[in-house]
């Protein structure tokens, strides 16, 4: 019962603490810096009508081909990202030179940067998606397994669903909290969410369809999730390390848990077994997309990519290419299957003593694009889900308004 | 493919009244243990100091990591600019003997 009530707590926070459109400008969350930071950082804060092209996949960024840059990007794709001299009479100019010169040399340093310091444009805005998708994909990634809170099969099971799912609005606030610092309000963040404007990890778009999801998700979802998140915890951008670090740590909980479900099921009736081994079938793959296309080659997401992640290589938001990390994630999870005693569906898998990895085959990035642009078995319904959890929330926000108001006035005349 | 316990919604844009926008930001802060000073996790909104502390307890302690919790307004905090970190704090730099290796004193003195 007191974790029941813990849930609808944060529940309550996730739903209730999205408030104030304007910004906030709070010292320490940095959206001050837009006003000190002369040239640097725009004036004008970015507008709800930026269109996102990336997928978000816990971790790395992923670039649409299909769909244009945004203005910050295309400026300095094209070598015109000097919004810095537009804004600046001359002798600012230079103070942002200067400004930028530090920002190098903290990069180069391998220094956090930290939510006052200047910093590019295009590096803000980069660091603003990534985050942001990142937070979305925390918070839609309550659903799939939420979806099985009321179904877990024992007390046990249900009180630690509770707690993950819990973790997962945590790390969702955590997340949006690091994306204010760069000056942009959580509200926009669930408003470009709800309008499909940004979005969330593919992975979440595939349904639950039985208990064993629940164990596979843990399993491969969440240990993909580690793979991508553990080299963010040295992020260069202070905010989203620490953010990474405290996440990190929750995971693996996470982890454990779900190999613990398959473990159980594994060693239980046949058709236990059968649900776990179709549960492995159906997360295998899209486990893998998670980690977004190849980096370079025909697989790789298009002309921009490379350049793309070559940037964010450079200051140190990403660390590895995206097929290291998957071949790390299939050498670690693979050991792990055989000692289960499940089949991963790949024909292609084998051991290459050469290399000392795993050969594996194909993911087939076309589907990982049709369910990324929106075509899924889940799409419509994880946003749909979002927006009227958001709705149905809105009496709660207003009676926390009405109490803090009341307490005000009552702590007014008792002072009069 | 559909879950069993998941409704659609028509897809009207989601109503966000003035009041909802209006809720501050608070940094939280956090006393790990005792002997430990506070120190800065992280932020989050609310509508006033009580809720600020409850969301912080949710969002920052779920597994004793604290013991202690601070919510200060983001509005109330004054900080340093970074425009003026050098002059800032520059007339430190300058004031080595503040440290105790700046002093020359014999090798074979003990506990100094
Ligand atoms: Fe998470
Ligand atoms: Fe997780």
């Amino acid at each position: 019962m007191l974790v029941v009530v813990g849930m609808r707590v944060v529940v309550g926070v996730l739903m209730v603490g999205c408030a104030g459109r304007g910004i906030h400008p709070g010292i320490l969350s940095g959206a001050r810096q837009a006003a000190t930071v002369p040239g640097v950082v725009p004036r004008t804060l970015p507008g709800s009508g930026v269109i996102s092209h990336t997928g978000r996949m816990y971790g790395n960024d992923v670039i649409d081909p299909n769909e244009p840059l945004n203005a910050a990007e295309q400026a300095a794709a094209e070598g015109t990202d000097d919004g810095v001299a537009s804004l600046s009479p001359a002798g600012r100019r230079e103070q942002a030179a200067t400004d930028l010169a530090a920002f190098d040399a903290l990069i180069a340093a391998d220094q956090r940067i930290e939510p006052r310091d200047a910093m590019p444009e295009k590096y803000r805005q980069t660091l603003i998606r990534q985050i942001a998708q990142h937070a979305h994909s925390e918070i839609i990634g309550m659903q799939p397994e939420g979806n099985w809170i009321t179904r877990a099969p024992s007390l046990r099971r249900k009180a630690i669903l509770i707690a993950k799912v819990q973790d997962e609005a945590g790390h969702g606030l955590y997340l949006y909290s690091a994306a204010e610092t760069l000056g942009i309000d959580r509200q926009e963040l669930l408003e470009r969410l709800h309008d499909g404007k940004q979005r969330y990890s593919s992975i979440f778009n595939y349904p639950t369809l039985t208990w064993a999801d629940n164990g596979a998700i843990g399993w491969l979802v969440d240990g993909a999730a580690i793979m991508n998140q553990v080299p963010l915890c040295r992020c260069s951008y202070g905010p989203y390390a620490r953010a990474m670090i405290r996440v990190c740590k929750e995971e693996s909980f996470h982890q454990r848990q779900g190999f613990e479900i398959l473990w159980t099921l594994m060693r239980g009736t046949e058709s236990q077994q059968a649900m776990a081994q179709d549960a492995a079938n159906r997360w295998w793959w899209p486990a893998l997309a998670m980690f977004g296309p190849p980096d370079t080659g025909d697989a790789a997401a298009g002309p921009t990519s490379g350049s793309h992640t070559e940037q964010s290589m450079a200051w140190g938001i990403k660390r590895f290419a995206n097929d290291e990390l998957r071949q790390k994630f299939v050498d670690m999870t693979v050991p792990q299957a055989q000692k289960l005693g499940l089949t991963l569906p790949d024909p292609d898998l084998r051991w290459n003593e050469e290399r000392g990895h795993w050969d594996f085959g194909q993911v087939d990035w076309d589907e990982f694009w049709r369910v990324l642009r929106g075509d899924g078995p889940c799409n419509a319904e994880r946003i749909a889900h979002r927006r009227r959890a958001h709705d149905d929330g809105a009496w709660v926000r207003e009676a926390a308004n009405a109490h803090a108001a009341k307490a005000q006035t009552r702590a007014r005349e008792s002072a009069a | 493919m559909s879950e069993g316990s998941t409704r659609i919604s028509d897809g009207s844009p989601t109503p966000t009244t003035p009041a909802e926008r209006s809720w501050p930001l608070w940094e939280v802060f956090v006393r790990g243990k005792r002997g430990l000073s506070h120190v800065h996790v992280g932020s989050l909104h609310a509508p006033d100091a009580e809720m600020a502390l409850r969301n912080g307890r949710d969002v920052y302690t779920r597994r004793q990591e604290g013991v202690s919790l601070w919510v200060v307004r983001a509005d109330d905090i004054t900080a340093s600019s970074p425009d003026e970190k050098d002059s800032f704090f520059d007339p430190a730099a300058d004031k080595i003997y503040r440290h105790p290796t700046f002093y020359d004193v014999p090798d074979d003195v003990e506990y100094l």
